[in-house]
Parts: structure tokens; sequence; C-alpha cells
């Protein structure tokens, strides 16, 4: 990066240390975080999104859908998620390029010949000449959907369990009015039933930040592959000699797990509080009471 | 029919291809100095040089893809990618999966490392897994310890959780040279012969592409600088396939059957 760094073995202590930290591959290193929070990002909302959407249809009164949240959640729930992490982008890559192979290529060749999966250039996804920032965007993308369904599965069953949780007398006032199912589940349900599920969520959103390291099976490049491969003992081959430093990679590692977990908590406490307003729990009790005092 | 299919195929593929023939090449980037990340943070390496020189020779458009070992085979299969350098012996069990090019190293050797030159091989023994090291520790009725890496196999003998690590000795050579003292290879035991060379894995429907990287293999072999790549990556020890022609050439008439065995390992015992 600087002028200095052209010639790594003239060098010695902090300006050794100084041009290390900012090569080329720890640069990548220090991007791979960006990787990890946009994934966070991303991640939670689907993931939140498809929890809803298996919460609601496991709760339907038609009885296919209530079978397929029923379905979505014990399977994904019960299987673990290193298969489906290794399933999902599988399948749904190879699920596209047949649909594509169907239309861009001679229908009368097999996709399947023995244990391959062969298509012709022209449906490959992306195309094998694409730039490598539109396959890295693929294989990030399709990550993302099997975070997604693995950890939406889970937030299927806590927001379920909250909705549940939610006093039956306050469903029962709301009929009462005269309101409508929907509008039940609109104005009473859903309001009331975060309080519930949040620690559970909290734990998941926990869980989450946890299993990035499960990106590099799906080819991308997360920070613990980072830290493992510039961690591991370099010899003289390399411009930046050193003895196995995993130990410290890690430590380091370790300080940002903790910080995204120790600020996620705060974020979450916070949360908590603001749910429990005039809610008939314990928290909120406890908030009724420094109100009034 | 199957003859059909496969025409179909082959003419599919090639028709696909056309004049912008491009060639996704997978490799681990985690062992060198075969394939690994420069501190400039690029590929580069043995591998990385040779499947340049031979896309070059195969007039093909090369783009480079890093994959985790654990998954390199099935996402080869499975089309996202087409080629395989990473390091990957030729034997029998892969060869069932995928195609393999003809070898473009002469059967490399493997060795244990351990704390001492006399430490036990049939204790813990660490191995990357799915290597043929690993699996010659599980048939040598030592208790196999598996490392997503062969670096980490190295690093659990230095902190004592295995008594030995069978490694590849090109792979394993740096790390025993600068440890000042710390490992060395087990006496005896420091030249195995478990495959037969690494090759450039491809699908096996692959079969216009195989014959054209055996050809550019076949030509780099002929014209020596194959053996010269071998020679400036892995060293002025390393086995080229010029010694390993002449030493077996040698051997030949003595013995055939130790055709297979590096020359240099008259020692080596035949475990399996």
């Amino acid at each position: 990066m600087f002028a200095s760094c052209s010639d790594p073995s003239a060098l010695n202590g902090l300006a050794w240390l100084m041009c290390y930290l900012t090569s080329g591959k720890h640069l990548l290193f220090y991007a791979s975080f960006g990787t990890v929070l946009l994934l966070l990002a991303v991640t939670a909302p689907i993931a939140l999104l498809f929890g809803f959407g298996g919460a609601m249809a496991a709760r339907s009164r038609i009885a296919p859908l209530r079978w397929f949240g029923g379905i979505y959640t014990a399977m994904v729930r019960g299987v673990p998620d290193i298969i489906f992490f290794l399933f999902v982008p599988i399948a749904l890559d190879q699920s596209l390029e047949w649909l594509r192979s169907r239309v861009y290529c001679d229908p009368s060749v097999p996709v399947r010949q023995g244990n391959e999966f062969v298509v012709c250039q022209a449906a490959k996804l992306p195309l094998s000449t694409a730039a490598p920032w539109v396959h890295q965007t693929y294989s990030f993308t399709l990550a993302v959907i099997a975070f997604s369904i693995v950890f939406g599965a889970f937030a299927a069953n806590v927001l379920s369990g909250a909705m549940n949780a939610v006093p039956r007398a306050q469903l029962e006032t709301a009929e009462a009015y005269g309101m409508t199912e929907r509008q039940i589940s609109r104005r009473i349900l859903i309001p009331q039933m975060w309080t519930y599920a949040l620690p559970g969520l909290s734990n998941l959103w926990m869980i989450l930040i946890k299993a990035t390291p499960l990106l590099f099976l799906l080819g991308i490049e997360d920070i613990v592959y980072w830290a493992r491969d510039l961690g591991a003992t370099k010899p003289a081959t390399f411009a930046y000699p050193h003895p196995d430093w995993r130990l410290w990679y890690f430590l380091g590692l370790l300080v940002f797990y903790l910080l995204m977990t120790s600020v996620s908590q705060r974020v979450i406490d916070r949360i908590a509080r603001r749910l429990s307003r005039g809610q008939a729990t314990m928290a909120g009790e406890v908030l009724r009471h420094e109100v009034t005092q | 029919m199957k003859r059909l299919l496969l025409a179909a195929a082959t003419l599919a593929l090639t028709a696909g291809m056309g004049a912008a023939d491009t060639i996704r090449m997978g490799t681990e980037g985690a062992y060198a100095p075969y394939n690994f990340i420069n501190d400039k943070g690029e590929l580069d390496g043995f591998e990385i040089e040779l499947g340049n020189e031979l896309c070059r020779r195969i007039e093909a458009e090369c783009t480079w893809v890093r994959n985790d070992w654990d998954s390199m085979i099935p996402n080869l299969v499975s089309s996202n990618y087409d080629t395989i350098m990473a390091g990957m012996n030729i034997n029998d069990e892969r060869r069932q999966a995928i195609a393999f090019s003809i070898p473009y190293t002469p059967p490399p050797a493997s060795g244990y490392v351990g704390l001492t030159a006399d430490a036990p091989i049939d204790g813990v023994v660490a191995a990357q897994t799915g290597t043929v090291q690993s699996a010659h520790v599980a048939q040598s009725g030592a208790d196999l310890l598996e490392f997503a890496t062969f670096d980490e196999a190295v690093a659990a003998v230095r902190n004592g959780e295995a008594e030995a690590a069978l490694a590849d000795r090109e792979f394993a050579a740096p790390l025993v040279a600068s440890s000042n003292g710390e490992l060395s290879w087990i006496t005896g035991q420091d030249n195995l012969i478990l495959a037969e060379g690494l090759g450039v894995g491809m699908r096996k429907s692959d079969t216009e592409l195989k014959a054209r990287f055996d050809k550019a293999i076949e030509d780099m072999k002929a014209d020596g600088s194959l053996d010269a790549l071998i020679t400036k990556w892995l060293g002025d020890k390393a086995e080229t396939f010029a010694k390993h022609a002449a030493a077996q050439g040698a051997a030949a008439p003595a013995d055939a059957a130790a055709a297979g065995t590096a020359p240099t390992a008259p020692a080596a015992p035949a475990t399996n």
C-alpha cells in the first residue's frame, strides 16, 4: 500500500507490522467484515419475513397452508443447518439452470449425466464469461436465501409460540367489540406478540451472527476464512513470513463477535423495554410502576 | 444409445463454446506452494502458473475460482467450475466421480512429520480431510485426526494434539525447514508414494476438454517447461519428470514392480 513497503524483507519492527497489516490480503480480510455485516443486515429482515409467513401459515384456517407451515418449520428445524446450507444453494442453482436449459439448450440432451449436472454454456447461471463480481453476487444471494430459509423456520416457531402467548382475554375483548378476525390479528395479536417473541428472536439473531463462518461452504470468503489463512504459518516463500499466528487472528475475531453481540444485546434491551409498555407482563408491570412513582 | 447421447452432449457443449471459450478453474488457495493467496491477495503458486500456461496453450480464456476443499468435487460435477487444479492427487476413488488429465507432476511423496524423528505413527495421526494422506492413515490403523487444511494438521502436531501428521512432502518441507528443529521428518516414513501424481480434475462428460489438457501437458513435459515450473516452485530437490524418467529407466530392469515408487526411497516400506 505504502511505497516503503515495496521490500518487506528490509523492514522490521513497527514499520514491518504496518506494511504487513496493510498488505493486499489484509485489505481483503478487512473487506470481509463488510461482507458479514451485509449478510446479517440482508438476512435478518428476510428471515423474519419468512418466519412471519411460516407462523401465519401454521395458524391458517386453510388446511394445505397450515400443513405447509407445519412441514416447513418441522423439516428445516429437524435437519442440520449445514445440510441445508449445502442443499439449498445447489438445489436452487440447479433448478434455475435446468429451467434455463429448457429454453436455451437442446432439450433432448439430459442435464443429469451420471453424477454430473451439465447444461450448455448459454444456460449457465451466471454465464461463465460473466465478471467475477456477478458470480460473487450470485453466490451471495444464494447464501442469503439459504440462511433465510433456515432461520425463517426457527423464527416461525418463535413467532407462532408468541402468538399463542398473547392472553386470550385480549382477543376475546376484541371479539366483543365486533372486530373481524383479520382486524384482531392486525390490531391486537401482532402488536402484542412481539414482547413474547423478542427473547426467542434475540437468541436467533445471536446464533445468526455466529453462523456466518458457514459462508465459506458456499464459496464466500468470510472473516474466519481469512483469519485462518492469514494466521497460518507462512514459510519464507511469502513476502511476510511469520510463525503460526492464528491465535492472534482468532483473538481479533473473538473481540469482533463479542462487540457485535454486546451491541446487539443493548439494542435488544431497548426494544424489549419499548415493547413491554402497557403489557400484562412482569416487565410491563415494572414500567407501570416507574411511570406512577 | 449411450454413445449417441455422449456424442450429442459433446456436440452441444462444443457448439455452445464457440469462439469465446471460457474455462472456470477451481482451486483451494490454501496449499502453498501449489496454490495459495499471496500477500497481495492474489492467487499464486505452481498450479496457478501452470494452469495459466495450459490455458494459453489450449487457447482458452481462464478465470480462477476459489473453493473450499471439502466441496471441491461436488461443485465441479454440478458445473460451478470446469476444472480442478488444487493439488489433487489422481487415485481410483476420485476417478469414480470425475475424470483426470494425465498427471502434471511425478507421483508426489508424502511423509510423516513429528516432534521427534522417532515419534510413533500408529498413535494419533493428523491429516487433511478427504486426501490420499487421510485415507492412508485410516488404513494404517492409527487414530486419524482430520483437519480442514494441511496447515492445521501440522499445527496439531506442534501443540501435541497429534503425535504425527501425514502431509505432502513439498508442502510440509518449508514448514519443517523453518521450524528451527521443532518439527522433523519421521525416520523411514518420510517418502511414501500414495498416489499417481497431481492431475487436472474435470467432469467425465468433458472428454474434449480432457483431450486438450492432456495434449498441452504432454507438450509441456516434452519441451521441459513443466519441469522448469516444478523446479521454480517446488525447489531444486523436487522430483521432476526428467529425473523420474531417468530413475525409472535405471530401476526398471532390476525390479519392474518398483516402477511406481520414487527412486529416492529405497527404504520406503510398502504399508498398503
